[in-house]
């Protein structure tokens, strides 16, 4: 497992590790068994394309996952993802890479817990970004 | 230009109403499976062995798995009459890790209805809130989720 981060390490203003991800149409089908979203637009072409779509597109709730797996990366086994939040405001389609990538915005303590807020979002690789987020996470510290 | 609303009085009426609760038995193999369409590695959601060394002791599932679980029927119908459907966002709340073994009891309530003039013509957004409850009356998550629906 990566090496834990602690609250003390933590600044505002920090980017926290970019995850890229090579979705392809077969993860898409994979989503979609794994999920049990079958809506088509995902997967048939000719579907997608009658429904004024471009491409087949990627699930919103697989950008979701990619968003929450650059949080629980960066976090660690012993960070508590708390809140996450995305707003799908662009498609994005299979082929190219997308980057899930982070700022921590505010970190401070609350109710004995040590908290960061991040602004995530997902970006195509011509820097587009199609999917704003939000995540609220609490990490340990190194004196526990 | 007004254009007529598609959003009914049933549908009005379904807001706040808690949909049936459906049980949802959370399998391994479910997680496992997940967590590699996703194509995320951790071992905390792959790796028993691994996991058990964890701070959790066993696998637990990734945030978004909660996605494949299925939802209560609805009391109200509130389908939208529009055939394309589009996921606008989710909003997660996070409270207790889910395990291979847990019974999630699933339910949903519309939270609000609304249409606004769009790119794609007029869009329907319905907004769900969904409660995960597992088995020892602990609410593990809850997922706010706006659904957007159009005409082609």
């Amino acid at each position: 497992m990566a090496e834990q981060v602690y609250f003390e390490d933590v600044e505002e203003g920090m980017d926290i590790p970019t995850l890229r991800k090579d979705p392809t149409t077969q993860q898409l089908v994979k989503y979609a068994g794994a999920s049990g979203d079958y809506y088509q637009i995902h997967y048939d072409l000719n579907y997608a394309k009658n429904n004024n779509l471009p491409d087949v597109i990627l699930h919103g709730a697989l950008k979701n996952a990619f968003l929450g797996q650059v949080m629980t990366d960066w976090i660690g086994e012993w960070g508590d993802l708390k809140k996450l939040s995305v707003q799908y405001r662009g498609m994005d389609v299979p082929g190219t890479p997308v980057f899930a990538k982070g700022v921590v915005k505010k970190k401070y303590q609350q109710d004995d817990e040590n908290i960061v807020e991040c602004e995530i979002w997902l970006e195509t690789h011509e820097g587009q970004r199609t999917t704003p987020g939000y995540a609220v996470a609490a990490l340990p510290e190194r004196s526990e | 230009m007004t254009q007529e609303s598609v959003i009914t009085d049933e549908m009005r009426a379904a807001i706040g109403v808690e949909s049936e609760v459906y049980v949802n038995d959370v399998e391994k193999g479910a997680i496992v499976k997940f967590a590699q369409a996703i194509g995320d590695d951790n071992p905390i959601y792959n790796d028993e062995e691994a996991a058990r060394q964890s701070r959790y002791g066993g696998l637990v599932a990734p945030p978004t798995f909660f996605r494949s679980l299925r939802s209560g029927e609805m009391k109200v119908d509130v389908s939208s009459p529009y055939p394309a459907n589009l996921d606008g966002g989710s909003e997660w709340e996070y409270y207790e890790p889910v395990r291979p073994g847990d019974r999630i009891a699933v339910s949903t309530m519309i939270s609000n209805i609304f249409e606004r003039p769009g790119r794609l013509g007029n869009m329907l957004f319905i907004q769900r809130e969904t409660k995960y409850v597992n088995q020892f009356g602990t609410t593990v998550a809850i997922q706010r989720t706006t659904g957007i629906s159009y005409q082609p």
